[in-house]
């Protein structure tokens, strides 16, 4: 599947930005930190700015952006709906856990209720997302019980990680956080480890044979194309990549997504002050380059089954 | 509304297609091109159609497949267009309504006034079906051209879709293939009509007819060829016969 830069960097700065509001109200709920204004004013602006950042993203592939709106009627039926609607109705709970800590000083009580409401949604929304891709039979890789939990986790972890981030450049000692962080982390790489070793190992869902129904005869390969060049289909969804690179772009994204924060976040729990902030800054930034990169590989490793028409054996 | 019709009709209307027909000539293909970029979709955008890399939108083409090897092995033209499945996926993932499946007689079309353009529809779709027109910014597919199968301007043997109409060897065949006596489900009894794909479940209503077993003796391609045949002469009198005596000495 062709990655196109606008799903990427919806699926992550979006997934980036609840799961930090999640985290940011389970650091409210057990006290870890107290509502003082200025924590609260840049991470909500943080969180939420990279949520809308990410929603608008995902709107400017669309055809006619004016319509989006269009998009919040078909829940009943469309992943992508639901994550619309759920994304949208996000923002109620959020701003009101916004309000009463940055405007009230409080986050308890009432206010923590909200709070947990905001962070229920917020994972529903990510969720949806993962479902979005997991729903498409035509696409086999994606089409399996790990995908929901992948975004949930990468969610959960790149939120983690920027929020211990942002706590102690406001002065915090990461102590438990950077592991619980690090414990994310570890657990979501495992998944993708998993998630890449079913892709290698899956057996086809679909063949140049029965696409055709021309198995009966013997092995079926492509002898003419319908056109003499690339046409839509081809150009979206026959965007190939050659095993030794996305190899080596898999290792990449381990090394700076999952190994450099590990140990930076682990070293991090026993640090405190201008050490520990340098540990999470660079624990942020391996995150960020690690889980783009992965995100670009879960797009460009993906065969749809349409390309069985145009010369694909298997996918 | 992208929720499947909840009480669908008996009526579902889609081609048959016979690939031991089919010559490969693409006129379905081009027809179709020719009557859909001025028909309910219109127009059928192309971009850089005279350069070295021109993009059209196109709701039907016409693939060429080997399959097996050596004496047994076949050249099969495929055309290939959208399939009007019963569980169409493409209809279900329509985020705004865009995508709907008739209740009347099953054709799965998009309303280009509400598409988004998000694409995700044909994303949905194992066969590669719809495909994207840049320009107007909607996704595009096959009608099934209820723009000439419900047109009553035209005669009545015209309203058949416009590859059925044009196809020069009868390949492809129109009809209701809900009714189990209609012309294409006895076609499709008669002949073993296959579904595509049928492990992705969207239960297409379009069927293909395979290519006949070839025949293993190979009955003679021309008559025997005549014995040459060497006319008698005649002995011929006169000037033309002294001639004639004279030059086979």
């Amino acid at each position: 599947m062709h990655p196109a830069y606008s799903v990427i960097f919806f699926t992550t700065a979006s997934s980036t930005g609840y799961g930090a509001l999640i985290w940011l109200v389970i650091l409210a709920g057990t006290g870890a930190t107290t509502p003082t204004f200025a924590f609260g004013a840049v991470t909500f602006v943080i969180a939420l700015g990279l949520i809308t950042a990410g929603l608008l993203s995902s709107t400017f592939h669309l055809g006619h952006p004016e319509r989006a709106w269009r998009a919040l009627s078909q829940w009943r039926s469309s992943w992508l709906s639901r994550e619309g609607v759920a994304a949208v109705v996000t923002y109620v709970p959020a701003l009101v856990f916004a309000a009463g800590w940055l405007l009230l000083g409080t986050v308890e009580g009432i206010w923590l209720w909200v709070g947990i409401l905001a962070a229920i949604l917020s994972a529903a929304t990510v969720a949806c997302t993962g479902m979005i891709y997991a729903s498409l039979r035509a696409i086999p890789r994606w089409s399996n019980p790990l995908v929901v939990p992948l975004y949930l986790g990468f969610s959960l972890s790149s939120g983690a990680i920027l929020m211990v981030t942002l706590a102690a450049i406001f002065g915090m000692t990461p102590g438990i956080w950077a592991w619980i962080a690090a414990a994310a982390t570890a657990l979501t790489w495992a998944m993708k480890k998993a998630y890449w070793r079913h892709i290698d190992t899956a057996a086809p869902t679909a063949t140049a044979e029965s696409a055709t129904g021309l198995g009966e005869i013997g092995k079926v390969r492509l002898l003419e194309s319908p056109n003499s060049s690339a046409n839509y289909i081809m150009r979206e969804m026959g965007y190939g990549i050659a095993r030794k690179h996305a190899a080596r772009l898999r290792t990449i994204s381990m090394v700076t997504g999952a190994l450099v924060p590990i140990v930076a976040l682990v070293l991090a729990g026993f640090l405190g002050g201008m050490p520990a902030l340098a540990a999470v800054v660079l624990a942020l930034l391996g995150t960020a380059i690690g889980v783009l990169v992965e995100r670009w590989l879960f797009f460009a490793e993906a065969q749809h089954s349409a390309m069985l028409y145009y010369g694909a054996s298997d996918v | 509304m992208t929720s499947l019709p909840a009480n669908p009709g008996t009526k579902k209307l889609g081609l048959v297609i016979d690939l031991d027909i089919c010559v490969g000539c693409h006129a379905c293909a081009v027809n179709c091109k020719e009557w859909n970029t001025g028909g309910h979709s219109a127009p059928l955008t192309d971009e850089n159609p005279y350069g070295a890399d021109p993009l059209g939108v196109w709701f039907n083409r016409v693939h060429t497949f080997e399959a097996g090897d050596g004496a047994d092995g076949r050249t099969v033209h495929f055309p290939r267009s959208c399939l009007h499945c019963e569980q169409p996926a493409c209809v279900t993932v329509c985020p705004t309504g865009a995508s709907y499946k008739r209740e009347t007689d099953g054709i799965v079309l998009v309303n280009a006034e509400t598409c988004i353009g998000c694409k995700l529809c044909s994303w949905a779709c194992p066969y590669g079906a719809r495909e994207y027109d840049h320009a107007d910014g909607v996704m595009k597919k096959c009608t099934l051209c209820i723009d000439r199968i419900e047109n009553q301007n035209l005669p009545e043997e015209d309203r058949v879709p416009a590859c059925v109409s044009t196809c020069p060897a009868s390949a492809r065949h129109f009809g209701d293939l809900g009714d189990p006596d209609s012309a294409v489900s006895r076609l499709v009894e008669e002949r073993d009509g296959y579904d595509l794909m049928p492990e992705m479940d969207m239960a297409p209503v379009n069927k293909y007819l395979p290519p006949r077993a070839p025949a293993r003796e190979n009955p003679a391609m021309q008559a025997p060829a005549l014995a040459p045949e060497t006319p008698e002469t005649e002995a011929e009198d006169g000037f033309l016969g002294w001639v004639d005596r004279m030059l086979s000495r």
